[in-house]
């Protein structure tokens, strides 16, 4: 065919060739692959679908490393913003085990029919000023040094979760109404979309220290990035921390449940600062 | 290095291509040689991905997908599960996503086959559908090869509609994108790096690739 080499080069065709070939033998390749690594621990689509506020993050990682040995069960779990979860819940996401940071949330979702019961209160969050090594803050429970600092015009930028979703932005914004820091500090303020995001941000470095979770604060990560404060629980409405099984939670999630509840799990949440709700 | 996110992110890159791509052909044909009134909105329309923040792509995706929705209802009642947070809402989302990626490569490819040949085809009797084989399709090839390239590394990219439609849950909707968000804010930034690494490589080669169709092109026009 004449036409064809006048307009396309023999390069030209070459290279098509070899594109398309390695187009079609990627895709099996990428087939094959994505076959083998579904079969990876954690993808198991019978393992139970588990969503987490994100202040349980490494409190709940050792849970489940526990459950697993002791059950053989592989949770596959989410962690973020409370509010965010629920409204996914809402529009149909398929989780099996819910733990809020929040329990508002748990009984919005209830008031839906979309739970199993209320569920359980299971822990009370605490919140705690952090400040990354080489802040100038120094991070005390009364916040003092902050009102210094703001008082000066002095405080860089500052990070909280967003109050609008985030159980703990809330509880921090309430904690800096009461201090009386709210307005001065709110242009500072840079939000993370959960907490586990605000800690990220406070402990970076680009900022001057910011209010998370004292669960995250306590865990190894976060210790070896700076300092931090136990934030009165006066100053803010208790984080009142529900879990609830979803319509459609599989016995597997069940048994999580179970586990959650028992004194192993406890233990666990306690070293990590929660407030454990009597039984 | 999280391998079930990577496996599920080439996973829906090949399922966006498969479907994409005979879809994008037809549109981008349509494109090419149809003559019809309002032939610039049908473009803008398509190319509208592009310029559109991924929150607007994925706000009306979720409503679309919602149970009060009857596209939602109608894959309610295939699936018997919703769309939203489903890998296969994602496929559909990122399908509407590519199409510019995957239209635009291929239109201006087809576009540059002369008119005059595509006559003389038919002239000399060849069938409509012979036309589209022995001709466009070999002549359109780079088009094509790029419109494959280009669809499947911006779906291993895609970020923020995959968040806000899927989420991200494990083996379903966590992408290797979402992944290094979630390992960053896990304090993981070991992992985060070599999935950042990761795609940086890939989106290089596939880069390269279609520059190097593009300058192929270029020659013999």
């Amino acid at each position: 065919m004449s036409h064809r080499s006048r307009l396309l080069t023999r390069p030209a065709l070459i290279t098509c060739r070899v594109v398309v070939i390695a187009a079609v033998i990627g895709a099996g390749v990428a087939i094959a692959a994505s076959r083998t690594l579904a079969a990876a621990p954690g993808a198991d689509a019978s393992a139970p679908l588990v969503a987490a506020a994100s202040d349980l993050k490494f409190a709940l990682d050792e849970i489940l490393e526990r459950f697993r040995a002791d059950t053989g069960i592989a949770a596959r779990i989410a962690y973020g913003s409370s509010g965010i979860f629920a409204r996914q819940v809402m529009r149909g996401a398929p989780y099996e085990l819910f733990l809020s940071a929040d329990e508002q949330f748990v009984h919005e979702l209830h008031a839906q029919g979309l739970t199993r019961g209320t569920g359980e209160l299971y822990a009370i969050g605490r919140l705690a000023l952090f400040a990354p090594t080489g802040s100038p803050l120094e991070p005390d429970p009364r916040m003092d040094d902050l009102a210094r600092r703001v008082a000066a015009g002095q405080l860089g930028r500052f990070a909280i979760a967003n109050p609008e979703h985030a159980p703990y932005g809330r509880a921090a914004e309430q904690a800096l109404r009461v201090r009386g820091l709210w307005p001065e500090l709110r242009p500072r303020l840079v939000l993370g979309e959960n907490v586990a995001q605000a800690a990220q941000f406070a402990s970076g470095g680009d900022t001057e220290g910011g209010l998370i979770a004292y669960s995250l604060a306590l865990s190894p990560e976060l210790r070896r990035r700076g300092t931090f404060a136990l934030i009165p629980d006066s100053m803010h409405a208790p984080l009142r921390q529900r879990m609830v099984l979803l319509q459609g939670a599989t016995p597997a999630a069940e048994r999580l449940y179970e586990y959650l509840r028992s004194p192993a799990s406890r233990e666990i949440l306690a070293r990590y600062g929660f407030l454990l709700p009597a039984e | 290095m999280d391998w079930t996110a990577f496996g599920l992110s080439l996973r829906l890159g090949v399922a966006t291509v498969v479907i994409l791509l005979p879809l994008a052909f037809l549109l981008a044909r349509w494109l090419a040689y149809g003559r019809f009134r309002g032939r610039g909105f049908v473009e803008a329309l398509v190319a509208l991905p592009l310029i559109l923040p991924p929150t607007v792509i994925g706000f009306y995706l979720l409503t679309a997908f919602g149970q009060q929705s009857p596209l939602g209802q109608f894959f309610q009642s295939l699936l018997g599960r919703p769309l939203a947070f489903s890998f296969e809402g994602l496929v559909l989302a990122s399908v509407l996503v590519n199409l510019p990626f995957a239209v635009q490569p291929m239109q201006n490819a087809l576009a540059a086959i002369p008119g005059n040949l595509r006559d003389a085809a038919r002239c000399c009797g060849l069938a409509p559908l012979s036309v589209v084989r022995r001709i466009e399709l070999p002549l359109a090839l780079p088009g094509i090869a790029t419109a494959v390239v280009l669809t499947f590394a911006h779906t291993l990219g895609e970020f923020g509609v995959v968040l806000m439609v899927g989420g991200s849950i494990p083996g379903e909707t966590r992408t290797i994108a979402i992944s290094i968000y979630d390992r960053v804010q896990a304090f993981d930034d070991r992992s985060a790096g070599v999935m950042a690494l990761v795609l940086l490589v890939l989106s290089l080669v596939a880069l390269g690739i279609t520059n190097t169709l593009a300058r192929r092109m270029a020659r013999h026009d």
